[in-house]
């Protein structure tokens, strides 16, 4: 955290003055995507400027050498960032509206694993297998009335839409960071000591900067277990799978997560047929229960997929000269042999791997814990020995506390916050999830089982409420009605503890939700509020209303009687 | 703003949070003070008033399986139509008692409810205390822990020995996801089945081609072609309780008549209609209900034996033949809805008595019978009167017939001769006479049959 003396009436001169202070810059048309955050333009409260309150503390003499390029108290820049990718961006855009000099040194390419191996084309890839899977259900289609001849589609040109829609937005991103005036600088970064970073590109002379404030982003990569041989055409992560270079017939996909999920949408709306490989018991582990339930029903039961759980897949080898992909699969507790399938392709989807290699942690005492750097609530890093590091941060997939891209960039901007003074604490719980399937999940806050464990601890009750989609008009008119939504939620105080949804558009229906969380709406006050008819975000209505609390003056009873007896 | 559409609203409130936990172990001291294993027994249910017992079809949840209130559990073929069985009570699914393929009486206990997992084998040393006679079913675990590729719990278990195409004696069976579910829907045993995909892989196409190969592996119950000639084969269900009512109409005072209908007039207004998916049958359920609504007492019947029990609405019953059996779907206010709209009810009605999924009231609903055999040539026959109600008709085949017309000459017109069986307590000869003129009048002047 960043705290220096300021003298009030210097303070006031050097606004006025505002040599070196960043001039107002015409922003990009406002581009929205991976919830990424843009203040709104020109907002300049409480100016961050922490040059020029060290500026105050060095002699009049040396004002000169502040000019230009170089940051205020002898670093190159306020704030550098180690990964332009989501988080990293969000980042970087946010610390120069705060004012601060910003670099961001990215090895690879801008827009990281959101823009070009993840969010991005595989949402262009699960657009274009929605669209498929509907054509194609003709049963569907009848229902409405409507006939399709039968519906196909070119592999290389659906490859295209996703590749040119990462392009497309991995230059916006480029732009919008240079057009802000942030210093973007090609090579690995390596922390070399404190405030001082080392880049370069391979095979050419390195550079070393100076940074106040340092923010480590350099994301995840697909975690691959032992024993799997990527071939990246026959046995392959969501890296290569994003590429669409063919469409197999049978895929076995290596984890039922998020990625596997949507992944298995994607293949089966394309013509292969899927099989799971799940060493949980249960499909879908990380989804709340009761949705994990529904969703096997509506997701998996009634197309090409079946599945094989609680087994992990000890050995896989790719295809060649004519034999098909192998995969051993033993008992994911006895690890005794179980089966051995033989299918065209394997996608492996079993979680992903913070990226930190050649970042220089061991320079500052930094030990990874099962490979990711170790944070406190405030993303601020900590050293072997428990301490937090100054002026070091942490966002993103490489801490691991919550690996999606807004969860990075929401990250971010806690960070800049805090190097701007002003004390930031994330909730993680208000942050949503979705799962881009036909129909889609979403989720915030906690499942029923934390809650309900949550609950036994701090001895207070939960409540749950759940709606089905077949009540709920617009979803009906779209013959959509497959779905459900439930919220968890305390009737004592009327706080929301988790939502989760099922069903079309859940996606954005569960902003709803996220918002009250984030600000604390109660059950109570949300109740009130008026939703347009005929639209999806009904069904959230019908939970708000449906939830019933305490009785408050028993409660406000019970209170009193406390209070007086305690005196 | 129009109110919303509650249709099947389904919105669980669960104050008393505490009771249900989700495979917590017990610590029953949280709970209330009263805390046995409760093990519930789920029944067999009376699924129509005359159903005394009902056959399992087969167990749409698997013992081991966590149940929640609603969940269906077990599929029972009544007398009249197969129909899912949903169990009351939160639980996990113990033991099952008959097993798919049996029979039990109306009102035993077919399976055992746990409330918690850990009271599964305390329900299953109970069960070893119940029917001995039906052998335990293979318990199954909820993951797929020992058992092979086929998906585990939620897969419905068929009759015959499940397919497990896995590592059996070492001899291993490939198939594609879809050719799995196509086999087991199809019955199919894919060991016997060779593969023609990469590596000799089973794929779906190889599934279907088995199914449809001339011997079928499981017979239909009590197929019609196949009549085991010189063997004594039991009534199903359906067979059982048409031969009850049939039993039971030897009670009521019935008579007969016979009317000729032309039905030129009929036949071209069915060739008009008939692109927009409408039906002869629908057509002349249509032309009754109208006939019937000037003659309320032939809609009406004697339940009691002293009293007429007017209906309120015309629903005409049409007697379809299904596989094994008869069965009636009824066109609910036939009188009033258009025919169109009968048409296409019809239509859904027939795929699902087909399917055995017709819900006891859309057969057993109807005030006023129609049989028509005349698909097979049959001119002219009697109908047994079906319990409950007052008159069924009988339908024969349109033949020209060479008449005498009015104006002294001959000519050809299609005719139709039906017949008229009818309670005489509540319906006497003059009603029915007076209501077959009408019919006849209105089909052969059916242009009221479409407003």
């Amino acid at each position: 955290m960043y705290s220096t003396a300021m003298s009030l009436s210097a303070a006031a001169a050097a606004v006025a003055g505002g040599a070196s202070l960043r001039p107002d810059v015409i922003r990009p048309a406002g581009l929205r995507f991976c919830g990424l955050r843009r203040e709104a333009l020109g907002l300049r409260s409480l100016q961050c400027s922490p040059q020029v309150s060290a500026r105050r503390s060095v002699s009049a003499g040396a004002a000169a050498a502040e000019n230009g390029a170089h940051g205020s108290g002898g670093f190159d820049y306020d704030l550098v960032i180690i990964g332009a990718g989501v988080g990293g961006h969000g980042a970087a855009l946010h610390a120069v509206e705060k004012g601060l000099k910003t670099a961001i040194i990215e090895g690879d390419v801008v827009g990281g694993t959101c823009v070009n191996r993840g969010c991005v084309p595989s949402k262009a890839l699960l657009a274009v297998s929605g669209k498929m899977r509907e054509l194609q259900d003709e049963h569907h289609m009848k229902s409405l009335g409507l006939q399709v001849s039968s519906a196909g589609y070119d592999r290389q040109a659906v490859a295209d839409h996703a590749n040119n829609l990462a392009s497309k937005i991995r230059s916006n991103l480029t732009n919008s960071m240079k057009a802000l005036g942030v210093d973007i600088l090609t090579g690995f970064g390596t922390i070399v000591g404190k405030q001082k970073v080392r880049y370069g590109k391979v095979g050419f002379p390195d550079n070393e900067i100076t940074a106040r404030n340092i923010i480590i982003a350099t994301g995840s990569i697909p975690f691959v277990p032992k024993g799997i041989e990527i071939d990246g055409k026959t046995v392959f992560t969501s890296d290569h799978a994003l590429k669409l270079e063919s469409v197999p017939d049978w895929i076995a996909i290596v984890g039922s997560g998020y990625i596997g999920l949507e992944f298995s949408d994607v293949y089966t709306a394309l013509g292969s047929e899927v099989t799971f490989v799940e060493a949980f018991d249960q499909l879908m582990p990380g989804f709340d229960p009761e949705i994990a339930k529904l969703a096997q029903r509506i997701l998996i039961n009634p197309r090409k997929i079946d599945y094989h759980t609680g087994v992990f897949a000890s050995k896989i080898t790719p295809a060649k000269d004519g034999k098909p992909v192998l995969i051993e699969l033993i008992d994911a507790k006895t690890k005794e042999h179980k089966e051995t399938l033989e299918v065209d392709a394997a996608l492996i989807a079993t979680g992903r791997a913070p990226y930190i290699k050649g970042l220089g942690l061991e320079n500052i005492n930094v030990v990874t814990q099962r490979g990711f750097v170790p944070v406190d609530e405030r993303m601020q890093v900590m050293d072997a020995d428990g301490n937090a590091v100054p002026n070091l941060y942490c966002i993103g997939d490489a801490n691991g506390k919550l690996m999606l891209a807004h969860a990075a960039s929401a990250q971010g901007i806690s960070v800049v916050e805090q190097i701007c003074g002003k004390d930031n604490i994330l909730n993680h719980l208000s942050i949503p999830a979705a799962c881009f399937t036909h129909p889609e999940i979403s989720m915030v806050g906690l499942t029923e089982p934390q809650a309900r464990e949550k609950a036994d601890k701090e001895r207070f009750e939960v409540s749950v409420v759940k709606t089905s989609f077949k009540a709920n008009t617009k979803a009906l008119a779209e013959n959509e009605g497959d779905g459900l939504a439930k919220m968890i939620y305390r009737p004592d105080t009327g706080e929301i503890l988790g939502v989760h949804i099922l069903g079309l558009h859940a996606a954005d229906l569960i902003h709803e939700a996220s918002n009250a969380i984030a600000l604390g709406t109660r059950v109570q006050d949300i109740k009130f509020v008026v939703h347009a008819h005929p639209t999806l975000s009904e069904v959230l209505d019908e939970l708000f209303k449906a939830a019933k609390l305490l009785q408050l003056s028993s409660s406000i009873k019970r209170r009193d009687m406390i209070k007086t007896l305690v005196g | 703003m129009a109110g919303l559409l509650y249709l099947h609203s389904t919105l669980l409130t669960s104050a008393s949070a505490l009771r249900r936990r989700a495979g917590a172990p017990a610590s029953s001291s949280r709970r209330r003070c009263r805390v046995e294993a409760k093990i519930r027994e789920i029944f067999m249910p009376a699924l129509s008033s005359t159903m005394t017992e009902g056959k399992i079809i087969s167990w749409t949840a698997a013992e081991g399986d966590r149940l929640a209130k609603g969940d269906p559990v077990v599929v029972v073929e009544s007398d009249k139509a197969d129909m899912d069985v949903e169990t009351f009570h939160d639980g996990f699914l113990a033991a099952v008692l008959v097993p798919a393929g049996e029979s039990a009486p109306v009102g035993s206990a077919i399976a055992l409810l746990a409330e918690s997992e850990e009271e599964i084998p305390l329900a299953q040393s109970q069960f070893a205390s119940f029917s001995p006679s039906s052998s335990p079913p293979p318990p199954q675990e909820t993951a797929a822990q020992e058992a092979s590729p086929p998906p585990p719990a939620p897969a419905a278990v068929s009759a015959p020995a499940p397919p497990s195409p896995a590592t059996q004696g070492g001899v291993r069976v490939v198939a594609s996801p879809y050719a799995k579910k196509l086999a087991k829907d199809l019955g199919v045993d894919l060991f016997s089945v060779t593969g023609s995909g990469p590596g000799g892989r089973i794929v779906a196409k190889d599934a279907e081609a088995a199914a449809a190969a001339p011997k079928k592996a499981a017979p239909v119950a009590a197929a019609r072609p196949d009549v085991p000639l010189g063997s004594t084969v039991l009534f199903t269900t359906m067979q059982g309780a048409v031969s009850k009512n049939m039993v039971e109409s030897l009670a009521v005072p019935t008579f007969r008549v016979g009317y000729t209908i032309t039905t030129d007039a009929l036949d071209a207004l069915y060739k008009k209609i008939k692109s927009k998916g409408v039906t002869m049958t629908a057509l002349l359920a249509k032309a009754t209900a109208m006939a019937l609504v000037q003659h309320p007492v032939v809609n009406s019947s004697c339940r009691d034996g002293k009293s007429f029990t007017y209906n309120s609405s015309i629903s005409i019953a049409v007697a379809v033949a299904v596989d094994g059996g008869l069965i009636t779907p009824v066109l609910q206010d036939a009188d009033k809805v258009d025919i169109y709209s009968l048409s296409r009810k019809w239509k859904e009605l027939v795929d699902k008595a087909r399917a055995k999924q017709l819900q006891p009231h859309e057969y057993n609903s109807g005030t006023f019978t129609l049989s028509n055999l005349g698909m097979f040539g049959v001119d002219r026959f009697d109908a047994i009167l079906p319990p409950g109600t007052g008159a069924i008709m009988a339908l024969g085949a349109l033949q020209p017939t060479v008449v005498g017309t009015k104006d002294g000459r001959i000519g050809i017109k299609n005719q139709m001769q039906v017949n008229v069986t009818a309670d005489h307590r509540v319906i006497y000869g003059a009603d029915l006479a007076a209501f077959l003129q009408t019919l006849s009048k209105i089909i052969e002047d059916p242009k009221d049959l479409t407003f």
